[in-house]
């Protein structure tokens, strides 16, 4: 009876010690609850290539995915994984020194990345990499392919091509574009969606480099022609929320939509015979280059005191991995950062092929990072515009003169 | 011995009173101080910097953009205090009243009126979204079909109506609740008091005004000091309408979505800012437990013993 205890004992503890080495788990945050089955797929795979990690997935609700994340990291009961936000959204995190720095010592494969991937999630202030850029979005306008053929309609070259479309949709019967302002971000994606091709690489180049500012006439000119687009929005579009305006859109009651290639994957599954194509927004003339906005928003980051640091670090290699990235883009609709991916989809071939031509989404990517942000002040800017109470010029003006209050180079 | 000392009694005491003074002290006193001491660090995201004494409080109340908005939210709270004492208090009392009176339908009014105040907050937010939705919303389809449609707007889309239907919204909501005080109130008033007045006059007016009124001031003080301090919380239903950035450009921003969006960060505007939202959260406790206070003790000296 002793022995058989003993022996019982003995075989209790080398079990528990088996299963101890046997396999480290590690936890994964993320926003996309959607993406969950996806997700556990990847983590499958990269399981049987690792034999002695796991990964467990889990989501937070997208508008607080932020605020839970740092609290718990604050607390000490972050994850071990995490898809990060990017520009001052990672700052935050990499600032307050939760994240895991990285470079290509650890991760070879970030070498490959584009410059504005890596800067999407490098910290300004030491120029350190916290996380491997996920994914990039696109700002455009999205149509629905079968109102602009019965309309005869195709892709306009040229403001006046533009804005006769709209005119043509209209008398038909169509809402020309489905887009809401009542969504206080919204006011900021049109922007961008509508006009990167009107304010021209050469605006961002000389903005970037301090010789000029949002008073520029090339700003100013744009959002003009955003006003002027603006009545081809629906009635009383101050007042439709962001919810609404997607389902404007994918009921097919009107024929495009200005916003973000992250639109593609929700408006197909909102309406799985719905037939898209993406196009960017002319600029006024023909031969005026044409431009998207782009912006990286998402990145794979660790937590600074991971269970397993090899282990963590050998899943970043992983998700910056060409063989990820594929499915990644693939089966989850990405415009993965990872370089040389192809995509299954025409339609996120065309959202690639456009962001060759891109100018930053620079709101969001260049003036985040201070109080007040630039996304503050467009996006209430741009509400009163499109509500009448303020011009171009005075939307240009009230940028310029609040970004003074952090942005170097506007300080007069 | 010391022991001996606890009888059975003061333990029993003990067992009641010490759960829930420490659930209080741990859940109430404790985040309540510690928001306090917060308020006075530098923060670089959540991670604690140094001590700066005032400079959180500075630049809210002082400092650009901190103090504009704050300005602008502080504004907005003073018009919904007053806007629900009108609307949400003051329909309250005449509805209290007309129960009260038990005009025709008094049984079914009771129960609707009293309907909304339990259904979730979110619920309530929603549904009036889409009354005041501007292409399939209820209201602007009523008003094109009795012939005004030149009325109809996006509601929630301008600066000039959206803080103002968004307070429709909740006066509709909460409207049953300052309802049954007052009619509990008015129940109270004694039947001989009624039956003398009723040997002076036939007018319900001096009725109301000169009888009823004064003996449910209890009620009023209970009603007016709960308003002030949702009014000055407001939260939910802003939230829900205009989202955390107070769309339009700031016209529904109240202190309870300002102080949610510098502390916590508005993932569509901005990053977090966790020392001017602790030094706000500090402020918007002060006022509101200085104001209420008065308010109580003020509204007290006015009810009558009977």
């Amino acid at each position: 009876m002793k022995r058989l205890l003993l022996g019982a004992a003995i075989a209790c503890t080398s079990l528990l010690s088996a299963t101890a080495t046997f396999a480290t788990e590690l936890s994964f945050w993320t926003w996309r609850q959607e993406d969950k089955a996806e997700y556990e797929k990847f983590f499958a795979d990269f399981t049987k290539a690792n034999p002695d990690i796991t990964i467990k997935f889990e989501a937070f609700e997208a508008t607080n995915y932020n605020t839970v994340l740092s609290t718990a990291l604050a607390g000490g009961k972050g994850p071990d994984l995490m898809m990060t936000r990017t520009y001052g959204g990672i700052e935050s995190l990499a600032g307050a020194g939760y994240l895991m720095p990285l470079d290509d010592k650890k991760i070879p494969a970030v070498k490959g990345f584009s410059e504005a991937a890596l800067a999407s999630v490098t910290m300004r202030s030491n120029k350190t990499l916290y996380a491997v850029p996920a994914a990039s979005q696109t700002m455009l306008v999205i149509y629905n392919t079968e109102i602009f053929q019965k309309n005869g309609i195709t892709e306009p070259k040229s403001w006046d091509e533009f804005i006769a479309a709209c005119e043509k949709l209209k008398a038909a019967g169509v809402m020309p574009f489905a887009n809401g302002t009542a969504t206080a971000w919204q006011n900021e994606t049109i922007v961008s969606a509508l006009t990167s091709s009107i304010m021209g690489k050469a605006f961002y180049a000389d903005l970037m480099a301090g010789k000029t500012d949002f008073n520029d006439k090339r700003y100013v000119e744009a959002l003009t022609k955003l006003k002027e687009i603006s009545k081809y929005f629906p009635e009383g579009f101050v007042g439709l929320d962001y919810a609404s305006a997607q389902q404007l859109f994918t009921s097919g009651m009107a024929g495009m939509f200005a916003g973000g290639s992250f639109e593609l994957a929700n408006f197909a599954k909102q309406n799985p015979s719905l037939k898209m194509g993406v196009f960017a927004a002319p600029g006024l003339k023909a031969e005026d280059e044409k431009l998207v906005g782009l912006f990286f928003d998402s990145g794979f980051g660790a937590n600074a005191k991971p269970k397993d640091e090899a282990a963590a670090v050998k899943f970043l290699n992983y998700a910056a991995s060409k063989d990820f990235a594929q499915a990644f883009a693939n089966r989850l609709s990405n415009v993965s950062a990872v370089p040389g991916v192809t995509f299954d989809s025409p339609l996120l071939a065309k959202v690639a092929e456009l962001n060759k031509n891109s100018i930053a989404y620079m709101t969001l990517v260049n003036f985040r990072y201070g109080e007040p942000t630039g996304s503050n002040l467009i996006q209430a800017g741009v509400s009163k515009l499109l509500n009448g109470q303020a011009t171009p010029a005075d939307v240009g003006k009230s940028m310029t003169d609040g970004l003074a209050a952090w942005y170097a180079p506007f300080k007069k | 011995m010391i022991s001996s000392q606890l009888t059975g009694r003061r333990l029993w005491i003990a067992a009641l009173v010490v759960p829930p003074i420490a659930f209080m002290c741990l859940f109430l006193v404790y985040p309540i101080l510690s928001a306090f001491a917060y308020a006075f660090y530098e923060w670089h995201g959540l991670a604690r910097g140094d001590f700066v004494w005032f400079d959180n409080f500075h630049r809210v109340l002082f400092e650009f953009p901190f103090s504009e908005r704050t300005i602008n939210a502080f504004k907005h709270n003073i018009f919904v205090f007053f806007a629900l004492m009108v609307l949400q208090n003051g329909l309250g009392f005449i509805l209290a009243y007309c129960l009260w009176r038990e005009l025709w339908g008094a049984r079914f009014h009771r129960i609707a009126v009293f309907l909304p105040v339990v259904l979730s907050t979110v619920i309530v937010g929603l549904l009036w979204k889409l009354f005041y939705h501007p292409l399939f919303g209820a209201v602007n389809a009523t008003l094109r079909a009795v012939g005004l449609g030149s009325l109809a707007q996006p509601w929630l889309g301008q600066d000039s109506t959206a803080l103002t239907a968004i307070v429709v919204a909740n006066a509709w909501h909460m409207v049953g609740f300052p309802t049954l005080v007052f009619l509990a109130g008015m129940q109270r008033i004694p039947s001989e008091i009624l039956d003398a007045v009723r040997m002076e006059t036939e007018s319900e007016w001096v009725k109301m005004s000169k009888i009823v009124w004064p003996l449910v001031a209890p009620s009023a003080t209970v009603v007016f000091t709960l308003l002030f301090v949702g009014a000055f919380n407001w939260f939910e239903l802003p939230f829900i309408m205009g989202g955390v950035d107070g769309s339009p450009h700031g016209a529904t921003d109240v202190l309870g979505l300002y102080f949610y969006r510098t502390a916590f960060g508005s993932m569509s505007a901005s990053a977090e800012n966790f020392g001017p939202g602790s030094a706000l959260a500090v402020l918007i406790f002060l006022f509101i437990a200085v104001v209420s206070s008065v308010i109580t003790i003020r509204l007290r000296k006015r009810e009558i013993q009977l």
